[in-house]
């Protein structure tokens, strides 16, 4: 059986900086499947999809659409060529229609002025031609007079061709005004496909499900028969994705090629003809979904455990630190990003949580934090220096936990814009945690000032001096200065998000070394990691999450990367500890 | 009385009614633009200089020209104050509010300073005040008629313009895409909508319309004299804007109360000066009771535009 191709992505290279984000990836896309883009976060999946988006512009490679090399280098490009994708993050005016958020945008279709005249004129001579053939024949009769066709004369040619400019001029005025049915006009590919939607609603009133279902229907309207959506499932319930996926099918059988990033097996499962699997930028593989195993997937996704030579000391004095139950919030949308989660993180140890980004990392650390509005749940905090008395935590603010004498250090995901301030110098970035002690109404410079002398020392922060602001430094030196202050608080509980996102290999064995040191000293460590390899060789447990839900705890020397993988995705898979014990032999012989 | 005031209401509107029309139509594009009153300003001290120099050249026996050298002067002058402020806000991204703010005194100062020294040239310029005050005779007219069709061109020209923004803006696409503009500039980036491009144009096109409220003020409300209040009418217009929710249509009748609110103390008789000025402080007051309201029912519809005040740039998405 021979396949056409509706795209073909040949050796594609993308880099940002240093790094790598997409390396020689071959992707192709069968007419009328639909396509699972399966991969770990940062594994390139968004990046290569965004090139044929055209938000991105590939560095190498080439791009095929229907057999013919493309070009893409805008969006509008990619709707010329068909392709549309529907973006993680809606692009729609809340204050607009569903209807009016479709037509945004579109231009009217014309030809120029002087192709437009040569049409005219050779209509007209067409039509003149055809007359002369007419003629030529014989007709009698009222009737054949009355059914000849009519010749242009050259004076009416001539009152067409004055009259253009009006007539087009008459033609952009009745395009730019807008059709008071136009929500009916578009109801047409709603029904179509099945969509259930109301497109007079505003986009304000809206679920986010019915927003992606404008968004797919703005694509559909653009006419794209290439339709990229990323992680569509995210922000649905059951039985909206369920919904989805008959929509799909039948975009299927139209005739639409689909490609879905996600990274719920169970979807790829059911919803998938074939599976591409990204891991670190580079193609897997792909496969037909019917000759593959939810198992083959997760060893492809995570791929074989790489030795990091952290270190991992054993952990002493262990004692319940925080101890966190039955968690539960939902975000600002409704859509529960915790859901019940209960764990315990002790001193003297680093808890790591594993897990896709967005399953619910940031929240819960902003919930211990005293950030994240909780619905239900504990939060309790024994505290060593009152002898392990406890002290509840739920629902205060940051500074009421402070004053509790809770010694809570928390490096967040988004270091310049909750950790530290771009545009202040390093020592007024050390003062956002001091500027209430000392004298009331002064500001105490003196200490923060040989504070941040002091980190800059000691964790060789690459920096002119203490008074250059921060955001003129590297990503690594920005994060040295957060979790080098953070430290400097003498924490209890340290909390620290992606810690070593976009840093170089050596800043992260720096952050890694801080880590560890942290632990030594009795902190109770929490690391939300997103390589599976650190996880595993610095965590002394791991904790997975997926969804909002904790799927798994396991402790960090016995965990098996394949497993870690399968509980992130949802889906507990047992792997065997074969290779595990295997490589450890091996070790232990060398 | 009642009649003559509400011809005068009528007549003071359409000051308003410029410089709200073309603020909301800079406003729908994302811009909050505080330097109208400088505009207006710059407006009517320029088609000031052409009127003189037109009587000059040619004196006044061609009234039609009289009439509308000025209005299409007045509307470039403002145009080009509105290329001066798009540059540098939507080009080099500078904070709105600090550059609309230096508009207005930088306006202000160089018509106030220009129209000092400028009294015989005022005296000449009067003299081609008639043009612009009298459209319909009607001296034999009855009350509505007094009140209706008593006045000049530009009064007619201000409901017109504010009617067709109005079309332009809910009936039309260009008008969805400057709203888009307006309210989420990404999305309508990334819908094919050249961003800077509406920016630009509507920034001229507002600012344009503000300054034939300045050449109204100077030559038909005025009379052909110079008096410092065109910053005071300026900044009310902005106030007008957030009084009819940023719609030109009710901007219309928006823009006839608050002029009638301004001149009510001179049909109120027996009342202190220090009364006359609080008098004219209740549009000011009207208006934040709008917002209050407003802000109370939490409408979208009835908030300002979404990205009203922030510079765009599409790398940081």
């Amino acid at each position: 059986m021979e396949y056409t191709y509706a795209v073909q992505m040949k050796g594609i290279t993308k880099r940002f900086g240093k790094v790598l984000a997409n390396n020689n990836v071959d992707l192709d896309l069968r007419k009328g499947e639909i396509l699972s883009l399966l991969g770990e976060n940062g594994s390139g999946k968004t990046t290569l999809m965004n090139m044929l988006a055209g938000i991105y512009f590939p560095d190498e490679g080439q791009i095929f659409v229907n057999g013919e090399e493309v070009v893409i280098r805008s969006p509008k490009d990619a709707f010329d060529n068909h392709i549309g994708m529907v973006h993680q993050h809606f692009k729609l005016v809340d204050v607009f229609s569903a209807a009016d958020n479709i037509i945004l945008g579109e231009k009217e279709e014309k030809l120029p002025f002087k192709e437009e005249k040569q049409q005219i004129i050779e209509d007209a001579l067409a039509n003149n031609a055809e007359c002369d053939e007419y003629e030529k024949e014989e007709h009698d009769g009222v009737l054949s007079y009355l059914t000849a066709p009519k010749r242009i004369t050259d004076k009416e040619l001539k009152k067409r061709l004055s009259l253009l400019p009006w007539t087009r001029f008459a033609r952009s005025v009745k395009f730019n005004w807008l059709k008071k049915n136009r929500a009916g006009d578009l109801q047409g590919i709603a029904d179509k496909y099945g969509f259930e939607i109301d497109l007079k609603k505003k986009i304000y009133d809206m679920s986010v499900s019915e927003k992606q279902t404008v968004e797919i229907i703005k694509v559909l309207y653009r006419k794209a028969d290439i339709l990229i959506l990323d992680e569509p499932t995210a922000v649905l319930t059951p039985q909206e994705i369920t919904k989805l996926f008959s929509v799909m099918r039948k975009m299927k059988e139209d005739g639409k090629s689909i490609i879905i990033i996600t990274h719920k097996l169970n979807e790829v499962m059911e919803i998938s003809d074939r599976v591409a699997v990204l891991r670190k930028g580079e193609h897997i593989a792909t496969v037909d979904t019917k000759e593959t195993s939810e198992k083959q997937l997760t060893e492809m996704m995570v791929g074989k455990k790489v030795d990091l030579n952290i270190e991992r000391a054993t952990p002493h004095d262990v004692e319940d630190r925080l101890v966190v139950e039955h968690l539960s919030a939902v975000n600002h949308d409704g859509i529960k990003v915790l859901d019940d989660v209960s764990f315990t993180a002790r001193s003297g140890e680093i808890l790591g949580i594993a897990g896709i980004a967005g399953s619910g990392q940031k929240e819960l650390l902003e919930a211990i934090a005293g950030l994240q509005k909780l619905n239900t749940g504990d939060i309790t905090y024994y505290d060593p220096a009152k002898n392990n008395e406890k002290v509840d935590l739920r629902s205060k603010t940051p500074v009421q936990i402070r004053e509790l004498g809770v010694r809570l250090s928390f490096v967040p995901e988004d270091r310049l814009g909750m950790g530290l301030v771009g545009n202040m110098d390093i020592t007024d970035n050390m003062m956002l945690r001091s500027y209430r002690k000392g004298i009331p109404f002064f500001l105490d410079r003196k200490n923060p000032k040989k504070l941040a002398e002091k980190i800059v020392d000691e964790l060789q922060v690459a920096t002119p001096n203490t008074q250059t602001p921060v955001r003129r430094l590297s990503g690594g030196n920005v994060q040295k200065i957060l979790v080098g202050r953070e430290i400097a608080a003498a924490p209890t509980v340290f909390m620290a998000a992606y810690p070593v996102r976009g840093l170089d290999i050596n800043s992260s064995y720096t952050i890694y070394h801080l880590l560890n040191e942290q632990k030594e000293k009795g902190v109770a460590v929490i690391f939300v990691g997103e390589d599976l390899d650190v996880l595993i060789d610095l965590c002394d447990r791991i904790m997975v999450i997926c969804g909002g839900k904790i799927t798994g705890v396991i402790d960090g020397r016995r965990a098996i990367k394949e497993q870690i993988g399968s509980l992130m995705l949802g889906r507990e898979i047992a792997f065997d500890d074969e290779n595990k014990n295997k490589e450890t032999a091996q070790n232990e012989a060398e | 009385m009642f009649v003559k005031f509400l011809t005068s209401a009528i007549r003071l509107s359409a000051v308003f009614l410029y410089g709200s029309t073309g603020e909301i139509i800079v406003e729908k594009g994302g811009h909050l633009n505080l330097g109208i009153p400088g505009i207006m300003s710059v407006s009517a001290a320029v088609s000031v200089l052409a009127e003189y120099s037109l009587i000059k050249s040619m004196g006044t026996s061609a009234p039609a020209l009289l009439v509308l050298i000025p209005i299409i002067v007045a509307f470039l002058v403002g145009a080009l104050m509105g290329f001066l402020y798009s540059f540098l806000t939507v080009t080099l991204r500078c904070n709105q509010n600090v550059v609309g703010l230096a508009m207005t005194t930088l306006g202000v100062g160089l018509a106030g300073y220009y129209m000092t020294g400028a009294g015989a040239k005022i005296m000449i310029v009067a003299r081609a005040s008639k043009y612009f005050v009298k459209l319909f005779d009607v001296s034999g007219g009855g009350a509505f008629s007094q009140i209706f069709f008593s006045h000049g061109i530009l009064v007619y020209l201000a409901i017109i313009i504010a009617v067709i923004a109005q079309i332009v803006l809910s009936k039309t696409r260009t008008g969805l895409n400057l709203r888009a503009v307006g309210e989420n500039p990404a999305t309508a980036d990334a819908a094919g909508i050249n961003v800077s491009k509406y920016k630009y144009v509507s920034t001229c096109v507002g600012c344009g319309i503000s300054g034939l409220g300045g050449l109204f003020c100077v030559m038909d409300y005025m009379g052909g004299n110079w008096e410092y209040v065109l910053e005071g009418f300026g900044w009310l217009s902005i106030a007008l804007v957030i009084f009819t929710l940023w719609k030109p249509a009710l901007s219309i009748l928006g823009s006839i109360i608050f002029a009638g609110l301004y001149i009510a103390s001179s049909y109120i008789e027996g009342i202190s000066f220090a009364q006359i000025e609080l008098i004219k402080l209740l549009p000011y007051v009207v208006t934040i009771l709008v917002l209050v309201i407003t802000s109370m029912i939490n409408k979208r519809e009835t908030q300002a535009p979404a990205a009203l005040g922030q510079s765009y740039y599409r790398e940081d998405r």
